[in-house]
């Protein structure tokens, strides 16, 4: 479970959006292992029953009154996309 | 000497007597860059000609209608995002990038009437603890060039310490502005999780991030910190409770407080000198009428690879918006989409942010999310437990800050879980939420000590009194680096 294959690292850093090397995956496969091998401690503590904390504050439902306030200006928001058209974001082809 | 060596107050009486004009204040500020920053190696960006014509505005107000820190100089940690000043988070992702709006820490200074001087080095998207991980520079320790100043807020430690500018505001999401604080010799606060806005603050982990801030003594601490506290709309984490006068909290009176000192903190991998120094400021507190007792927070040695699961699991989604379109870095020469998305993350990301964030959608995913994600979640409760239990018999809980003093640059790079203990006795208290405070408590080698001072939720103010106690009791907080001097 705690060791990582190489063709795992390919496979999370597809899901993450990286592109990979075959000198990095193999880097990554060892250091990754590592760390998910001391994270198997864990595995120590029976945590039956214990609810899990995603937030330390008893927050809930944070709302504000529905008024519609005026956003960033929309050349502002432009100013550091580097690829624009006539005040559009501009991407590379999507499908082949 | 320089003009930084006074406290705020001590620095509004020279304004006041009219000895020092804040336009002086901040040519100090830059005059001590230009001096020594070519050997720090603290800040990224320089914000030199506003800050002078802000000076120059400020001058104009009335004495009656100005605050503590009205018109000192400031340095802002990279990951905070300041309007029309590049902030990089230190990872060339962002190169490039001038924010369009202020992050309300920010707005709040300049609300006090402070000065932004510039932004500071750390390590990438604040994931290290030596600032070795920064995609532009290695900021050094003032105390010995060849050591870190510890990270992620290495540079804002640093710059406290070399004497750069009297304040600097640091994020800490596992230790990031106490361990800093702690090998340079500063005193930096965490804050309770939600005393302050994490609005502009560039997401790392949301669930642990908090902004605080760094200085040379406790009671600038409390004035920075009330400056920058406060529920914000547009945080909906930050909480919604009484910000109190902090620096009203320094009676120098702890008679009958009652301190927990966790014998996990003191155990293993802690140098005997930080085991000393420890020892030494439990004596000068009870001489100032508070007691001790050793407790026990049993789950300590499972916070680490609770918080590197949760962490990285946080930042895998979190740092998902970089993907060359709307800011920053772009990859060229790609041939559709997710070539662009793959190619500008593979070149912008620096290897431990790659590590942390294939670590996080590793467990993340299907088939491995409920070994490791959700059991951390479960793990967290129960680190959490044990604070609630010690709290609910003691005002603080003393342990050192780090186990040893700053290492020395490059002798921990190749191994990311050694470098990752250097942060033992910090990360619990983020994964409990908890407000914690690192001050000067000795020497080793040379290389400065920090104790860690933790409190209740919300009850900074009881951690500012016992530091305050201690500070007045000691003089580590008046010693410099011999680069303070200049060379």
């Amino acid at each position: 479970m705690a060791e990582l294959t190489k063709e795992e690292v390919k496979h999370v850093a597809h899901l993450a959006r990286l592109a990979i090397t075959e000198e990095e995956a193999e880097k990554f496969a060892l250091q990754l292992g590592a760390i998910t091998e001391f994270a198997e401690q864990l595995k120590e503590l029976d945590t039956t029953n214990v609810e899990p904390t995603t937030h330390v504050l008893p927050l809930v439902n944070v709302l504000r009154e529905d008024v519609a306030t005026k956003g960033l200006d929309r050349d502002t928001m432009m100013l550091n996309v580097k690829e624009q058209e006539a005040g559009q974001v501009k991407v590379p082809s999507i499908m082949d | 000497m320089t003009l930084f060596n006074h406290s705020a107050k001590e620095l509004q009486a020279l304004v006041h007597s009219k000895e020092v004009s804040l336009v002086d204040l901040t040519n100090e500020a830059f005059g001590r860059v230009e001096k020594l920053d070519g050997e720090v190696e603290a800040f990224l960006a320089l914000n030199k000609e506003k800050a002078l014509e802000t000076a120059t505005e400020l001058e104009k107000v009335p004495f009656e209608e100005r605050g503590p820190l009205f018109g000192l100089p400031i340095g802002v940690k990279d990951n905070i995002v300041t309007e029309g000043l590049e902030t990089t988070c230190a990872s060339k992702i962002l190169q490039g990038f001038n924010p369009i709006y202020d992050a309300t820490v920010v707005k709040k200074l300049r609300e006090a009437g402070m000065i932004t001087i510039g932004k500071l080095n750390m390590d990438e998207f604040a994931m290290g603890s030596s600032n070795e991980n920064s995609a532009y520079k290695t900021t050094k320790n003032p105390w010995s060039l060849d050591r870190v100043p510890g990270g992620s807020s290495g540079a804002s430690a640093a710059a406290v310490a070399a004497g750069e500018v009297p304040f600097s505001l640091g994020s800490d999401t596992g230790g990031s502005i106490r361990q800093p604080a702690s090998y340079c010799g500063v005193v930096g606060m965490k804050p309770t999780y939600g005393r302050v806005s994490r609005f502009g603050l560039v997401a790392f982990a949301s669930s642990l991030d908090q902004i605080g801030p760094i200085t040379r003594n406790v009671e600038d601490n409390a004035l920075l910190l009330e400056a920058i506290s406060g529920v914000d709309a547009h945080d909906s984490t930050s909480a919604d409770v009484e910000v109190p006068n902090f620096a009203a909290a320094l009676t120098g009176d702890i008679k009958g407080l009652r301190i927990a000192v966790p014998k996990e903190y003191l155990g293993e991998g802690v140098s005997e000198a930080v085991r000393g120094s420890i020892m030494d400021a439990l004596k000068v507190l009870e001489a100032k009428g508070a007691t001790w007792e050793e407790v026990s927070l049993p789950h300590s040695k499972y916070a680490l690879a609770t918080y590197y699961i949760l962490s990285s699991s946080e930042a895998s989604s979190n740092l998902s918006r970089f993907d060359g379109i709307r800011y920053g870095f772009r990859a060229e020469n790609v041939e559709n989409l997710l070539d662009l998305y793959k190619e500008t993350r593979a070149q912008g990301f620096g290897d431990e942010v790659k590590r942390r964030i294939m670590l996080g959608t590793y467990s993340l995913s299907a088939g491995t999310y409920d070994a490791y994600y959700k059991k951390a979640q479960q793990v967290r409760t129960l680190i959490k437990q044990d604070f609630d239990k010690v709290l609910a018999d003691y005002d603080v809980i003393v342990g050192p800050t780090a186990p040893t003093p700053a290492f020395k640059i490059g002798e921990n790079v190749e191994d990311p879980l050694t470098m990752y203990a250097n942060d033992i006795l910090t990360i619990p208290i983020n994964l409990a939420g908890l407000p914690a405070i690192s001050i000067p408590c000795g020497f080793e080698d040379g290389m400065p000590l920090g104790l860690q001072i933790i409190g209740n939720y919300f009850d900074e103010s009881t951690i500012y009194r016992v530091a305050h106690v201690y500070e007045q009791s000691t003089d580590f907080h008046k010693q410099t680096p011999q680069i303070w001097e200049g060379k």
